[in-house]
């Protein structure tokens, strides 16, 4: 064994492997069990509303119902290995690894502007690497941003030399993050990266003025991107809708009338899972992915709905404590810029489906049925856990 | 600067860490929030708004009633046609919207492309007809007249076919029993209006957008019970409009049948000898004009005159009631409706209005005897009678010297009359009394006679024709006076108001129009003038003086049997008045009758009659209309029934009217030329009292005669 954090338990005479692993100290008793297993609900939860969102459109399932069922185990699975693999390696070492990730991260989300691109739903945010297999760079890039600043900020402060990041820092991590953020065209990665930003701004102890000044340029720009027409079309419609759901039941605001129809039709109960209207009828647009929670809110009602909400709950709470605990700046800003991004994302698609948030195309971490995402966020859950390893024992 | 020993970390750090948590918890309790609003606080309506999102409704009509004559015979039934129909929602399915199978279809039914698919396509306010006015849900028919070779090709080779169906249906017919079409008394169907639609919504009958309902006749007094209740497949359904699985649905209800008074073998001798008379009445010149009678229109009405029920009743200009099955094209449309055709859709029976002539009188009898004139004194029949310059003269100016008013009906003297309603004017105040002042004995009469009043038949748009009384002038006044007054005023300043004789009348009716002038009420007595009656309303005053006195509501409908037969619901015969007489002056009058039949002015008619086993009264009427040739009309009852007929521009009540009458009673009563009875040829010689025998399984019996019989009275020219 290789990773460093295993030191403790390597010493005395050799045990057996059960004791091995639950020795105090070890690898298995460090981790953050609920961490591990709130996502796996999630993930659970996800697998059975994709189940139901997609069984009857043959259009896409290509006629095997339990399809997107398998292929969201599959996504799971994979997503665990991720995590497993970063805990592994350790957050640690991922920072001399920075600007590699960083360069590769880039590279994928400028092959999207490249004939490999593909547009799905508006958004051209897709590659095609085979026939088949179609990644989203944009879900990896809030990793990326999250390491990259984590890095720069962190770097003087856990050295000791200064106790908050300078002013330098600061702009060089958010150049490093406004690269990767410009290149992106999709509305909602951006909100989310900018969320992130402030995220890590905050943890990392930058002077207020910086995330101030971000707060105020992020709401200048939403202004400016407005009033000069620098969104599609159909992004502007999407916020029009959102604002006033009635003003086009038919076209821009039907998918939010929908949404929120089945999720109002749920009740208390729920129509039992595979029996709601909504679902069934395919009422609602993209429902195994942005509008997951609408298929909760039907088949599952406001107690499955509040259980999604409530695992939500879970997994940010043991995220912020795992920020709070963390022995450096580095692990902190991590933690914290996780907890920024799980957090916003998960608001952003449980408020639109709920009509209280612009649609804006993000999936709900851990249930959403996509690939890229569910990865994405594996490997935050593996950053966690490895930054919570490390943490020294408390006595 | 205060270092947390454990993570080396700052204060700021700690405090804005601790800021993002609660944050990070508000957030996730917004949403919690409002999933509790939008789930439990107002789930209820979006609930609501889910089914009503998903489930689509296809209407199964339920079969019609069938209207069935007295005994049994159906007069209107449904028929079962092979009718091709297609499924919008499977042929959008397919990738050319189905094109290629219409194109098949048109094929097989021998019909051209653009034919099948303007049949399917959706009604919108840019396409013209024909389209598809229903649910695009509900199966489009492409025609109901598939032949058993055609439905069975579209149905073995159902895969070229998909989205086609090809299978029974009900349709609606009019067999016309006898040849008795019975057109304006059945009415008709035609589809639904989206406002009839919306109008009926929170009714106890509301309608689908797929009904047909009863625009006239029968069919549309009856429509309710007729109708039935529609079943309705309800599909749940997805965005797409593709069919998941069925929700509750009902099942259709039948229609009930209902049994009229009508004989249609009465019927179609009625509906013969009309049309008989009218053409007899064309080869014929009208003296006065010194042209052939126009004989433009005409109705008869056979009646029970103890019931009021409604034996046979037929206008003329008619048309196929059969026109109308399976849609009706602009052209036969525009056939039926205009003016060309003389409005063969108006039931004249119920919707002709006329002055009444001389049939009248019976009216102005009583309302003389209530005036206090006895029916037995004498009254001077002159050859003329003068109102100042203007003389008022006897019909061929005959006189009959001083008379009963029983004898002035038999010779239909008018100056006895004349005098009685100008004697009865000066009494009541003459042009300057207001209207409601006077006692107007002969008016008043009138209007309890049944006349200016529905007589509540059971038929729709009946029209009340008018008594025009001094109320009514003052009406009329009212609402002429400013056009009569501007056409006065117009005439003056061209200076043609001497020369000109409506400008004349013109200014007259502008001055002293609401005045009722000694020259109404002289006319007004014979039947004349501004009256207007309809043919029921005479049926159903002359059946009272039949049955001494009654009143009664005329009806056509006689049962409602519910669809399985087992419920009869009788609708019996109801009252609405009596005559303005008393038993002894009414048995006067039919005596007076009698002797019109047997020696006054009908006599002529029913000279081989046996008079004494069937007696047989009568009242003749020849009304003058301005511009236009007399109207002829015939009143006449037996005990049980009475018959009124009227022919628009045909001279006499007697001539043009009479031949047709008597034919009708000799076959009703089975009465030979020379006046022997022969029972086993008569139609009816009572009344149908019974309702047609209903079997065990609920199917009305029909008793049917042989139809030579029917054809040997339909074509029967006697007299």
């Amino acid at each position: 064994m290789s990773v460093h954090s295993f030191d403790t338990s390597a010493v005395g005479p050799p045990k057996s492997l059960w004791s091995r692993v639950t020795a105090r100290g070890s690898l298995a008793r460090r981790l953050d069990w609920p961490l591990m297993l709130v996502p796996l609900l999630l993930c659970a939860v996800g697998a059975l509303l994709v189940w139901s969102a997609t069984r009857n459109r043959t259009e896409l399932t290509g006629g095997d119902p339990q399809q997107f069922l398998y292929k969201h185990v599959v996504n799971t699975a994979i997503g665990v290995a991720l995590a497993i693999g970063v805990v592994w390696i350790g957050h640690q070492r991922l920072r001399s690894l920075m600007p590699v990730l960083y360069t590769l991260a880039l590279v994928l989300i400028g092959l999207v502007y490249t004939p490999l691109g593909a547009t799905i739903n508006g958004e051209r945010a897709w590659l095609n690497l085979a026939p088949g297999l179609q990644i989203q760079p944009s879900e990896f890039i809030k990793v990326t941003i999250i390491l990259g600043m984590a890095v720069l900020l962190s770097a003087k402060v856990d050295a000791g030399d200064r106790e908050h990041p300078d002013h330098r820092t600061v702009v060089q991590a958010l150049a490093l993050a406004a690269l990767p953020v410009a290149v992106v065209g999709d509305l909602g990665q951006v909100m989310v990266c900018v969320v992130i930003i402030l995220g890590v701004l905050l943890a990392s102890g930058a002077a207020n003025r910086w995330v101030f000044g971000l707060i105020v340029t992020g709401a200048a720009g939403a202004v400016a991107v407005w009033l000069f027409g620098l969104l599609d079309e159909y992004q502007l419609n999407r916020f029009a809708a959102f604002a006033n759901p009635a003003l086009d039941p038919s076209g821009v605001g039907y998918n939010t009338n929908q949404a929120r129809i089945a999720i109002g039709s749920g009740g208390l109960f729920g129509t039992g899972l595979f029996e709601g209207s909504q679902t069934t009828g395919q009422f609602v647009p993209e429902q195994q992915t942005d509008f997951i929670f609408t298929v909760a809110g039907e088949e599952l009602g406001f107690v499955g709905g509040s259980l999604i909400l409530l695992l939500l709950a879970v997994l940010l709470w043991r995220a912020c404590r795992i920020a709070r605990e963390a022995t450096d700046l580095y692990s902190t800003i991590i933690a914290a810029g996780i907890v920024a991004w799980f957090a916003f994302q998960s608001f952003e698609n449980i408020g639109m489906s709920l009509g209280i948030m612009p649609v804006a195309g993000l999936p709900l971490p851990f249930v959403s049925y996509g690939g890229s995402s569910m990865f994405a966020v594996w490997i935050a859950i593996g950053m966690l856990q490895s930054v919570r390893i490390q943490r020294p024992l408390s006595a | 600067m205060s270092n947390i020993p454990e993570t080396g970390r700052t204060s700021r750090v700690t405090i804005r860490l601790i800021a993002i948590q609660i944050l990070v918890f508000s957030l996730i309790l917004t949403l919690g929030g409002r999933l509790w609003f939008l789930q439990i606080r107002n789930g209820d309506e979006y609930q609501e708004e889910a089914a009503g999102n998903h489930v689509q409704q296809v209407v199964q009509p339920a079969p019609r009633g069938t209207l069935y004559d007295a005994r049994g015979v159906p007069l209107a039934d449904t028929e079962t046609r092979l009718v091709v129909s297609a499924s919008r929602t499977e042929l959008m399915k397919m990738r050319d919207d189905g094109e290629a199978v219409l194109g098949r279809v048109a094929e097989v039914l021998g019909m051209t492309g653009e034919e099948v698919a303007h049949k399917v396509r959706l009604c919108n306010n840019e396409t013209p007809q024909p389209c598809w006015n229903g649910s695009p849900y509900q199966p489009i028919p492409i025609t109901d007249e598939a032949t058993t070779q055609q439905a069975l090709t579209i149905r073995e080779r159902g895969e070229d076919f998909p989205g086609i169906t090809a299978e029974p249906a009900a349709v609606r017919r009019y067999p016309a029993p006898y040849k008795a079409n019975t057109a304006q008394v059945l009415g008709y169907l035609s589809p639904v209006t989206d406002e009839e639609v919306q109008k009926a919504k929170d009714t106890d009958s509301p309608l689908l957008r797929s009904d047909q309902v009863g625009r006239s006749g029968l069919e549309r007094s009856y429509d309710t019970q007729l109708r039935g209740d529609a079943g309705v497949l309800r599909y749940e359904v997805d965005k797409l409009g593709r069919v998941l699985g069925m929700a509750d649905s009902d099942e259709p209800v039948a229609g009930s049948s209902v049994v009229t008074s009508i004989d249609s073998r009465v019927q179609a001798v009625a509906e013969y000898q009309l049309n008989q008379a009218m053409e007899t009445a064309r080869k014929e010149t009208d003296s006065i004009t010194g042209r052939p009678y126009e004989a433009d229109s005409g109705a008869v009405v056979v009646m029970e005159s103890k019931t009021g029920r409604i034996v046979a009743m037929a206008s003329q200009p008619d048309y196929d009631p059969n026109a109308w099955v399976g849609g009706i094209d602009a052209e036969q449309y525009a056939e039926l409706t205009g003016e060309n055709s003389n409005y063969p859709l108006l039931n004249r029976a119920i919707q002709g209005q006329a002055a009444p002539g001389s049939i009248f009188k019976v009216v102005s009898s009583m309302g003389a005897v209530n005036a206090g004139y006895p029916f037995d004194d004498t009254y001077s029949c002159s050859s003329s009678y003068s109102l100042g310059s203007h003389s008022f003269a006897n019909f061929e100016s005959t006189g009959h010297g001083p008379i009963t008013l029983g004898k002035a009906l038999e010779v239909s003297c008018n100056t006895v009359f004349y005098r009685l309603g100008h004697t009865e004017w000066r009494k009541d105040g003459g042009s300057k009394v207001k209207p409601g002042e006077a006692d107007e004995h002969l008016y008043k009469a009138a209007k309890d006679f049944g006349l200016s009043k529905k007589t509540g038949i059971d038929l729709p748009n009946e029209v009340t024709g008018r008594i025009p009384d001094r109320q009514w002038k003052q009406d009329y006044w009212e609402a002429n006076k400013d056009s009569w007054c501007k056409q006065a005023k117009a005439a003056k300043k061209t200076g043609d108001e001497q020369k000109d004789y409506v400008a004349k009348l013109a200014r007259e009716n502008c001055e002293t129009g609401m005045q009722l002038r000694a020259g109404d009420s002289i006319i007004y007595a014979i039947g004349q003038g501004d009256i207007l009656v309809t043919p029921i309303q005479m049926a159903t005053g002359y059946a009272a003086i039949s049955n001494g006195g009654t009143l009664y509501d005329p009806t056509v409908g006689k049962a409602i049997i519910s669809p399985d037969g087992r419920e009869v619901e009788t609708i019996e015969p109801t009252a609405h008045g009596k005559l303005p007489a008393s038993k002894k002056t009414v048995s006067q009058i039919d005596q007076a009758l009698q002797d019109v039949a047997t020696r006054g002015t009908a006599s002529w008619r029913f000279t081989t009659w046996p008079h004494d086993e069937i007696p047989i009264h009568a009242k003749t009427g020849t009304a003058q209309v301005y511009g236009k040739q007399t109207t002829s009309w015939l009143a006449t009852y037996t005990d049980d029934y009475t018959i009124v007929m009227t022919i628009s521009q045909a001279g006499t009540g007697s001539g043009a009217s009479g031949p047709a009458v008597r034919n009708l009673y000799d076959a009703i009563y089975g009465v030979e030329e020379d006046g022997s009875i022969d029972r086993k040829k008569a139609l009816l010689p009572k009344p149908e009292k019974d309702l047609p025998r209903i079997s065990p399984t609920g199917t009305v019996q029909a008793e049917r005669t042989d139809p030579k019989l029917v054809k040997f009275w339909r074509e029967a020219e006697f007299s």
